[in-house]
């Protein structure tokens, strides 16, 4: 696990500054998310901090509003099924990588981790310009495409490590024991790494849901969750995006505490 | 060397050839395991052994070669289609099944119906002495248990030959033997054609009906524990297994059967003559360090060297000494230790004797 | 018989395993950048690249984003390192208290973070207002819709990607060493400088090199909290092809700014190698 402080010496003046310093740092980096949750409480008409009174109606606001209700519903049908083609689609890939010795394996490694180096954005024209030409702007599953290629190098990259890490002599001793190669990975290998598999199926979830940049480009008028946010911010600046906020967040904090206690490698750090 | 397939043969290996880029771990191995032994392939770390296994487990492709298994080609069979058990070095126990889902799992791969499993699983976990244990996770079990239950997994299915990759080396010492001595006894109980690989030259004695001894990709010899240990067809055989004494000498006389060697520093040896018939040829002289014995004053022997004690080491029931010869030269001597008599210090002298027939000639190129 | 030919058939799981993927991603992915940036040249001549790299405007576009992407990567290191080190020593609740506290922030989305950003920073936000209030300003600062919010917005979003790497090295260094380098005289301090930090840099290089990397290509950010007002290239190829409809020149900038990328991580990791143990 993690290195722990030398026991016994007492806190070195040092050690004190460097708490301090990592308590300012983790402030800036939590603020913001703190900041959301009142405001999203706030009886005001119009964004004010601190909130003059507390109520539920920019909740009301949200829940009531079809259009917020449509984003909502749409992004979620869109991350769910992005999570299952990303998590098949990405396993398999990564089986292949880490398992295979073909020539060419080098390519379809750097193919596959790809679209983490390509900037978003670039992607998103990219793929916006190829539906356009098909006529898919405005399908949700032109969405679901564009994000599966978004979430795809996550799941490779935490199915892989879980992969290399396992001990390929497991599936040559139940190869040697009678079963096929694929009996072999079902019985053997993915019952093994499966919190893996549930960790990369949460982040391509997460990954999907947040998403905005290429939803923004392919939904045309149908807008997903993040598009609605984005463009009430643009517009003005009103508690309702704090209300989807503070939904977000809790949502990232749950698939957070499901994924560390079913999951493995959320961590991007082994 | 070619070992002529005998009929009763259970495992034959012909010109089994494997390169890797421009190593080439297999150089056309010829090997028959008879029905029954336990022939173990002995080398050291990089000499093609573990390829070999590999091989006829099926893990390991071959770039030319048959392997036959009880008279049915397998050369081509995927490692499932074998019918071979395998106990892997580190066990590759199932971590996430049961011990007796572990021992059921080839049962089922071949389709045996539930009761028949049940019953045969229990008869495998009984033979391992771990009757009761189904239950238990494998990381719940000492490192012996776990080995035991590779062991009852691998031989469950009746398997046509049980492999053993190096399974004791994560074992104490104390467990390796008895560990030792258990696989060696259900061997012989089950009749398993049995082919194991180990790098412990000690291991191989103990527990081989034959050794195989390998370098770089061929068999060197292949013989009893007796044969190889006695009677080494090279020097590094005669190195490699167990100490030695090994003279680099010319033959300078034959008669009567016995041959007089003359070697570096004026040592001048005899030996039984068998095959040395030619005069001047180069050859190495291999005296095993428990042969010689210390000569009381006026005593003589066949053999006689005088020397002067630079270390000496306790080993329990004996001593090892390393002697500088009169002449130059060093000699290694392990001597029963005798309670009472104490152990002779660096720096004392001592004549030691030993008969032309406790040597052995090999080939010195 | 050529048993050599097997080797095929042993990797053939694993070629029919990776065959679907693969298609999916040369399909979706691979063609389709490859068509976009294949416009850059249409025509057959180089004139959108001569004009994105002649064209003051577009000049200007790139030394920006350089420059915020060094400040950004700059501030995340000072800011990272100290934090990366208090997480590797940190006892093994505290540690995953502060990984919980990285990684929530970490997944939430940049939206949300930018949002956030945009209610803290206004001239009416909580921090002028704050500031105003204990009388440390009288006048609010302008901390949005110009490159100082664009930056903060950007190092909330990056600081992860720095601490990660660097944290992952430190956990590995042998804490011996220090030990070894005090029991030759080395103080402590001395110690963490000359044997620790030397140790560490290779995270630092990877960190530094990702947050760079990374914050050339970013969008949301500077066009939420750029408030039209910060051109960075991201946002400049939105315009291109949402307003102007002009995709060749999208494309070349697009070129231009995937080249720096790659062009910049292969270089350091160039510069780096064999040269990671500098005392």
């Amino acid at each position: 696990m993690v290195v722990s402080g030398r026991p016994g010496r007492p806190l070195a003046p040092g050690r004190k500054l460097l708490i301090a310093y990592c308590v300012l740092v983790m402030v800036f980096l939590l603020l913001p998310l703190a900041i959301v949750f009142p405001i999203s409480f706030s009886s005001a008409q119009s964004l004010q901090f601190p909130p003059p009174g507390y109520s539920l109606r920019w909740y009301r606001t949200y829940v009531n509003d079809p259009v917020w209700m449509a984003a909502t519903w749409r992004s979620l049908i869109i991350a769910l099924w992005t999570t299952a083609l990303a998590t098949v689609l990405g396993t398999l890939l990564a089986f292949s990588i880490v398992r295979g010795n073909y020539p060419g394996k080098a390519i379809v490694n750097q193919i596959a981790t790809a679209p983490l180096i390509v900037p978003t954005i670039i992607y998103s024209i990219a793929v916006y310009g190829l539906f356009a030409g098909f006529k898919m702007i405005g399908l949700w599953q032109g969405i679901v495409l564009g994000h599966t290629v978004h979430a795809l190098p996550f799941v490779v990259m935490i199915v892989g490590a879980a992969l290399r890490t396992f001990d390929a002599t497991q599936e040559q001793a139940a190869e040697g024991l009678g079963a096929s190669k694929l009996q072999a990975i079902r019985r053997v290998t993915l019952p093994q790494i499966r919190p893996a598999l549930i960790s990369a199926a949460f982040l391509a979830f997460i990954s999907s849901f947040d998403e905005l940049v290429i939803a923004m480009f392919l939904g045309g008028s149908n807008v997903t969750l993040p598009k609605k946010m984005f463009d009430n911010i643009t517009m003005e600046i009103e508690p309702t995006v704090a209300v989807v906020s503070v939904l977000q967040i809790v949502l990232v904090s749950l698939v957070l505490m499901l994924a560390a206690r079913f999951g493995a490698g959320a961590r991007p750090v082994t | 060397m070619v070992e002529p397939a005998t009929g009763s043969a259970d495992l034959e290996l012909s010109g089994l050839i494997r390169r890797f880029g421009t190593v080439t771990a297999l150089a056309g191995v010829d090997l028959a395991v008879r029905a029954g032994e336990l022939l173990t392939i002995l080398g050291p770390s990089g000499s093609g052994k573990t390829t070999l296994l590999k091989a006829v487990a099926g893990f390991e492709m071959l770039d030319a070669g048959d392997i036959r298994l009880k008279g049915r080609d397998i050369t081509l069979a995927p490692p499932a289609r074998r019918n071979i058990g395998m106990v892997f070095q580190n066990y590759a126990l199932f971590p996430h099944m049961d011990v007796a889902a572990n021992v059921a799992f080839p049962l089922e791969m071949r389709g045996m119906a539930k009761a028949a499993i049940a019953e045969k699983v229990a008869w495998a976990l009984q033979t391992v002495d771990l009757a009761g244990y189904g239950a238990r996770l494998p990381r719940q079990l000492s490192g012996g248990q776990q080995q035991r239950v590779a062991l009852a997994r691998a031989v469950v299915f009746d398997p046509g030959l049980l492999l053993l990759d190096e399974p004791f080396g994560a074992l104490d010492r104390k467990l390796r033997e008895q560990m030792q001595l258990e696989v060696k006894r259900l061997q012989r109980r089950l009749g398993l054609t049995t082919l194991f690989v180990t790098h412990d030259q000690e291991e191989a004695l103990i527990l081989s009906d034959r050794i195989a001894v390998m370098k770089s990709g061929q068999i060197e010899q292949l013989g009893t524990p007796e044969e190889i240990y006695a009677r080494p067809a090279n020097r590094f055989v005669a190195d490699f297994i167990g100490e030695s004494n090994l003279f680099r000498c010319r033959v300078s006389a034959v008669a009567d059967g016995m041959a007089t060697l003359t070697g570096e520093g004026g040592l001048t040896l005899r030996i039984v003559a068998g095959t040395l018939t030619a005069i001047g040829s180069e050859i190495g002289a291999l005296l095993r360090p428990e042969r010689p014995r210390i000569l009381v004053p006026g005593e003589t022997a066949g053999n006689m060297a005088e020397g002067e004690v630079v270390e000496a080491v306790y080993l329990g029931e004996s001593v090892k000494y390393a002697l500088r010869l009169v002449g130059g030269g060093s000699l290694l001597v392990r001597l029963p230790f005798k309670a009472g008599h104490g152990m002779l210090s660096p720096g004392q002298r001592l004549r030691l004797g030993w008969d032309p027939a406790d040597m052995h000639a090999v080939p010195w190129s | 018989m050529s048993a050599g030919l097997l080797g095929l058939r042993r990797d053939g799981p694993a070629i029919a395993m990776g065959t679907v993927p693969l298609l999916f991603l040369l399909l979706l992915f691979v063609y389709p950048v490859a068509r976009l940036l294949s416009f850059s040249v249409e025509g057959g001549n180089f004139a959108h690249f001569e004009k994105a790299l002649t064209d003051g405007l577009y000049v200007q576009v790139f030394l920006e984003t350089l420059r915020i992407a060094l400040i950004v990567a700059a501030i995340c290191l000072v800011l990272g390192y100290p934090l990366a080190y208090g997480l590797a020593i940190a006892s093994p609740l505290w540690a995953t208290i502060g990984f919980a506290f990285l990684l929530l922030p970490f997944w939430t989305s940049v939206l949300v973070r930018t949002y956030a950003w945009m209610i803290l920073l206004g001239r009416n936000g909580l921090l002028n207002r704050t500031l105003l209030d204990l009388g440390i300003i009288d006048q609010p600062l302008a901390l949005l819709h110009n490159r100082t919010g664009v930056i903060i917005g950007m190092v909330h979003v990056l600081l992860p990607y720095m601490v990660f790497p660097i944290y992952s090295v430190m956990r590995r260094v042998d804490r011996q060493l220090l030990s070894a380098a005090e029991g030759l005289g080395a103080s402590p301090t001395q110690a963490f400088r000359r044997v620790f930090v030397p140790l560490t840099l290779p995270g630092v290089f990877a960190g530094a090199t990702l947050v760079f990397v990374i914050s050339l290509g970013f969008f949301i950010t500077p066009a939420l909290l750029g408030g039209g007002r910060v051109m960075m290239i991201g946002v400049q190829i939105e315009r291109l092809v949402r307003q102007f409809l002009d995709w060749g020149l999208a494309a070349a900038v697009a070129i231009i700014l995937l080249a720096a990328a790659l062009g910049i991580a292969a270089l350091l990791r160039r510069l780096l190698r064999g040269d990671l143990t500098w005392s």
